[in-house]
């Protein structure tokens, strides 16, 4: 049973301003869960404290009952996975190799073993990148990389799956079958968290989505109603349309407000 | 498609020991007296018993703890930093260590307690890695941490010129020159029992951040991500560092490059994973420095050359290769 994650008064300054400032939210397994945001709305940070890879500084993120920080690190890293914004491939490893990695929280003595082994196959084949097992990550474009990262997250059968702009690099269908993916693993009962640009491809994926500006939350709800057009104008300054659309609603992006 | 299949590593590891075994066998019987297997033999009999047991076996033993050393350490480090141009030779740790021991051979130390250089030799390589993690951070950058290396070589490089200048006889330079140059010749069993446990325990610590150098591949972020505890990473990567270059040094002065050649040669052997990588860089680094320690023996000139010249021979031109191919990443 997935348990909650939540925030409880997060705040973290920064270069002399609250990047968050006193937020507190309660996210429900089962779901995706877009934040949004201008630049440096603090999005990332949230991110960062809800995987328990930043400590606040006042506040905290909890997983059920428990503080993230006072999860024992393997324990966590099996409960929360965690997809960073910019990601660093150091070496030329094979894309299998590097979706192992993903089994790190679970390594005993004996190496991967046979569970690990099947939890990577699976993964490798929910992101379609199977037939790219023996190549070298620095062969990969762009896209193939980033499936391969996504691949990386799932492996390690995470409760939890926290991406930052996993979208990022990927073409039209790899994003759309990236978030088709995201709601199957949602409609499994995994919770999923992540950090988006694209307003129109939340609004499409996203079952609850909330808008971050100004260290806090000004908007939080199904996708619609979070994303009206005040809330765009007040958070990105950019005048919006909410279309009803044949396939569901639709996001047009009129221009500068003001301008 | 660009798939490669590599070794088994149990084969590659297998295939350097015994590579090593035979280096180690060759190394017992060639030098400017060849010793054949009879001698071995003589139970004291055959003259030629004595530099086996009296010179080539702390030799030999020597060269493969100290290769070994050298090359698991520059692989650790190459892991940690994510940078392949790391090496304890040319981020300054050798030196730093080097300045240790001759701070102790300089105020005369190491007549009465001769634990005291390796001590602080260990204690500067130490001192060596720490700055060098403090100076570079957390970054990747490989230009910061050549950088970082820079500033530590000229603080070490400096120290010693200054031991030399005030130094108090000719001969203490010479002692520390000599010293400094890098060698394994005619050290003693002594010297051997000095160096062996310190350098067994670091290597012993490196192998304990195998997995952690496999996550960082994912840089720190990621590795956290995965449950590593960094802080017990960058500890355990200190200490076994600064035990194995620093009693390294301390027996042998500094012998440079092993560190950067060595994991370079290894990495595509064992699909460029980085914790893979550190058995087969200890025991090829072990095979490294015999060879190199046997055709040093076997050059015929006055004097013998420097173990360590010679590497800084081989590995200074191999430097400018990895630098001139890694230009288009620096850049």
């Amino acid at each position: 049973m997935t348990e909650p994650l939540s925030a409880a008064n997060l705040t973290v300054r920064f270069g002399g301003r609250d990047v968050l400032a006193d937020l507190s939210l309660r996210l429900e397994p089962g779901q995706v869960i877009c934040i949004v945001g201008p630049n440096g709305a603090g999005k990332s940070t949230l991110m960062a404290c809800l995987a328990g890879l930043r400590k606040p500084d006042r506040g905290e993120a909890r997983l059920g009952e428990a503080p993230v920080l006072a999860l024992p690190p393997r324990r966590r890293a099996r409960r929360i996975g965690f997809l960073p914004q910019t990601p660093e491939i150091a070496w030329a490893i094979e894309a299998e190799t590097l979706v192992s990695l993903g089994r790190t929280p679970y390594l005993g003595a004996g190496g991967v073993g046979e569970e690990g082994r099947a939890a990577v196959a699976r993964a490798m084949q929910m992101t379609d990148v199977t037939g790219l097992a023996h190549r070298t990550v620095d062969t990969l474009s762009g896209g193939e990389r980033a499936r391969v990262l996504i691949a990386r997250a799932l492996a390690g059968d995470p409760e939890w799956l926290l991406a930052d702009e996993p979208l990022a690099g990927l073409d039209p269908g790899h994003q759309i079958d990236a978030c088709d993916l995201f709601r199957r693993l949602a409609q499994e009962g995994c919770g999923v968290v992540m950090t988006l640009h694209d307003l129109g491809m939340a609004l499409r994926v996203a079952d609850r989505v909330l808008v971050l500006a100004e260290g806090g939350m000004i908007a939080d709800g199904p996708a619609v109603e979070a994303l009206s057009p005040q809330v765009i104008r007040r958070a990105y300054g950019v005048e919006a349309r909410l279309h009803k659309g044949a396939h569901g609603p639709a996001l047009e992006l009129v221009g500068r407000h003001g301008g | 498609m660009t798939t490669r299949r590599h070794p088994n590593p149990v084969a590659l590891s297998s295939g350097l020991a015994l590579l090593v075994l035979v280096l180690a066998g060759l190394s017992l019987m060639a030098g400017r007296v060849w010793v054949p297997w009879s001698a071995w033999t003589s139970w004291g009999q055959d003259p030629r018993w004595a530099i086996i047991f009296e010179l080539r076996v702390p030799r030999t033993l020597l060269g493969i703890l100290v290769g070994a050393a050298l090359g698991a350490s520059g692989a650790a480090l190459q892991g940690y930093t994510r940078n392949p141009l790391a090496d304890p030779g040319v981020l300054g740790i050798s030196s730093m260590a080097a300045l240790g021991g001759v701070v102790s051979l300089y105020f005369g130390l190491t007549i009465d307690s001769p634990w005291i250089l390796p001590a602080l030799a260990i204690g500067g390589a130490w001192l060596g890695v720490v700055l060098l993690l403090l100076l570079a951070g957390s970054t990747s950058s490989i230009v910061t941490f050549v950088l970082a290396g820079v500033v530590l070589q000229s603080m070490a490089t400096a120290g010693t010129a200054l031991a030399l200048n005030l130094a108090p006889t000719p001969w203490a330079v010479n002692e520390i020159v000599n010293w400094l140059m890098g060698a394994l010749a005619d050290r003693s069993m002594e010297e051997l029992q000095l160096a062996a446990p310190f350098i067994i325990a670091g290597v012993a610590v490196l192998f304990t951040t195998t997995r952690a150098l496999d996550a960082l591949t994912l840089g720190e972020t990621g590795a956290a991500s995965l449950g590593i505890d960094l802080r017990a990473v960058r500890l355990a990567l200190t200490a076994g560092v600064a035990l194995a270059v620093g009693a390294s040094v301390a027996v042998t002065g500094v012998i440079g490059f092993v560190g950067l050649v060595v994991p370079h040669l290894v990495r595509p052997l064992v699909g460029s994973r980085p914790g893979p990588l550190l058995l087969p860089s200890a025991l090829a680094g072990a095979a490294l420095v015999l060879a190199a320690d046997i055709v040093v023996r076997l050059t015929p000139s006055a004097a013998e050359v420097k173990l360590g010249v010679a590497m800084a021979a081989i590995g200074g031109p191999f430097f400018l290769f990895l630098l001139a191919r890694l230009r288009r990443r620096i850049a």
